[in-house]
């Protein structure tokens, strides 16, 4: 890549950061110079985010519908799979696939609620009733 | 904590990458004056690829262009003769006593982070990433003084984020992991030679001779017979999903862009001036070629995940272009491999 055709297209990191980048000068060497940001990685970022929200409305109509617990929801808020919600709380993902049922979620254990609000991020009285 | 302390004689040093930039400025740190990023990584054999299978991330095909995570630090380092201290807590507590102890001898140490917590970073780049690194190299009004590789100036953490972020949780947690150069010995020319020979003859194994249809070069083709399949496989939505998790592994901070190409090229061009062999220039535009591949095939790929791009023949018009950039690469590293650069 020619210094020349480094894109300056601002994104998100642009708040915090310009980012380092390999580029040929004009004498054919290579150089350092700082990128704003490119819309080619703009957008699959963009597309990435969609993705989620469309999980989190997904999750949220579950929890609504009364098919899934508050757990999968805010696993979804929170961008967590089942390794990353398993290491936050310590439950095997068996046992987490379960507490995605409503009718097991309303039996959990206080000690057990807390341990998934802290991963959450949200006290045990906002993962207990949230109704979606 | 007690006092103020700031390690005077750091530097803080912006790279592409932040393993990359945490080995650079530690070792910059440690007398190494000669350290760049580009060295750096080329010595630690950082280029890669792999589509690690049945595994997704995110959501999407698990792609890497690097090598794993801890390796350039490690390879480096003992290429120089650099011994290294590495300590990893189950105890947050201990972890922040041990790191409070490095500070007040004055040591700047490399941490490995997770990114959700990570408070200063713009929400949108927060996902569950966890083979992050930065420096901590003092601490000023009850908080750590960080040097984080991938930003242009220093920023700080109070001790409850730092430790937050240090004890991550998923895969590849950090668990506190704590590292630094501990003894530097006289590092001569003749030895910074040999580990750029090394640094190359272990990256042309990892790419041309890695067994198995996931990794190295063949790995390039993996992912394109991968990507015909996908639109009718997984449905165009999800498929577009799919090539934008490729484009920002390949191009988003920390690659240098073109999937750390450039960066591979910048070292091979460092290296023909330290080996004073001109042969390594030519395999460098080689790679300046991949990378610039690279990046014609990421713009394509946008075409589809911003829906301008629908058919199957864009799918397959993709694939073509990943087989392309597989055949300049394993040229590249035969190339390379042919060059007789001694041990």
């Amino acid at each position: 890549m020619k210094k020349e055709d480094l894109p300056q297209e601002p994104g998100a990191l642009s708040r915090l950061t310009r980012e380092l980048c390999y580029v040929k000068n004009e004498d054919g060497k290579y150089e350092t110079a700082l990128s704003k940001g490119w819309d080619v990685k703009k957008d699959a970022l963009d597309s990435a985010w969609d993705n989620v929200n469309d999980r989190v409305e997904e999750a949220r109509q579950a929890v609504v519908s009364g098919e899934k617990s508050p757990v999968y929801y805010f696993m979804e808020l929170r961008l967590m799979d089942l390794p990353v919600l398993s290491g936050y709380t310590g439950f095997f993902p068996f046992f987490i696939k379960r507490h995605f049922k409503p009718s097991v979620f309303k039996n959990l254990s206080e000690r057990k609620l807390e341990k998934y609000a802290a991963a959450f991020d949200v006290s045990v009285n906002e993962l207990k009733n949230f109704k979606g | 904590m007690d006092t103020d302390l700031r390690i005077e004689e750091f530097n803080h040093v912006q790279t592409a990458h932040c393993e990359n930039g945490v080995t650079t400025a530690l070792l910059r740190y440690h007398g190494l004056d000669f350290m760049t990023e580009p060295l750096a990584f080329g010595m630690g054999s950082g280029l890669f690829y792999i589509q690690i299978p049945f595994l997704t991330i995110n959501n999407g095909p698990a792609i890497s262009f690097r090598t794993m995570p801890g390796a350039i630090f490690k390879r480096t380092c003992k290429s120089l003769g650099v011994e290294v201290s590495r300590k990893k807590f189950s105890d947050p507590a201990k972890a922040q006593s041990f790191l409070n102890q490095k500070i007040n001898e004055g040591v700047p140490v490399g941490c490995q982070v997770g990114v959700f917590h990570l408070t200063y970073f713009p929400k949108e780049y927060r996902f569950h990433f966890n083979a992050h690194n930065l420096i901590v190299y003092g601490r000023e009004e009850n908080n750590y003084l960080i040097s984080d590789p991938i930003m242009e100036d220093v920023t700080s953490l109070s001790p409850e984020e730092l430790s937050r972020v240090r004890f991550a949780q998923g895969p590849l947690a950090p668990k506190g992991h704590i590292y630094f150069p501990e003894k530097v010995g006289i590092i001569t020319d003749d030895l910074i030679r040999k580990g750029i020979v090394k640094g190359i003859k272990r990256n042309v194994r990892d790419m041309l001779n890695i067994p198995g249809s996931f990794a190295g070069v063949d790995g390039i083709r993996h992912t394109s017979n991968q990507i015909r399949k996908w639109r009718d496989k997984l449905g165009l939505k999800k498929a577009s999903l799919y090539l934008g998790q490729i484009v920002r592994m390949q191009e988003e901070i920390g690659t240098g862009g073109g999937g750390f190409r450039f960066l591979y090229a910048a070292f091979l061009e460092e290296s023909a001036a330290w080996l004073k062999d001109d042969r390594l220039m030519g395999v460098s535009e080689d790679f300046t070629k991949a990378g610039d591949l690279w990046r014609a095939s990421a713009i394509k790929m946008a075409g589809v995940y911003k829906g301008r791009l629908t058919e199957q023949k864009d799918f397959e018009e993709i694939a073509d272009m990943l087989l392309n950039i597989r055949s300049v690469e394993k040229e590249a590293f035969q190339r390379l491999a042919k060059l007789n650069l001694g041990k």
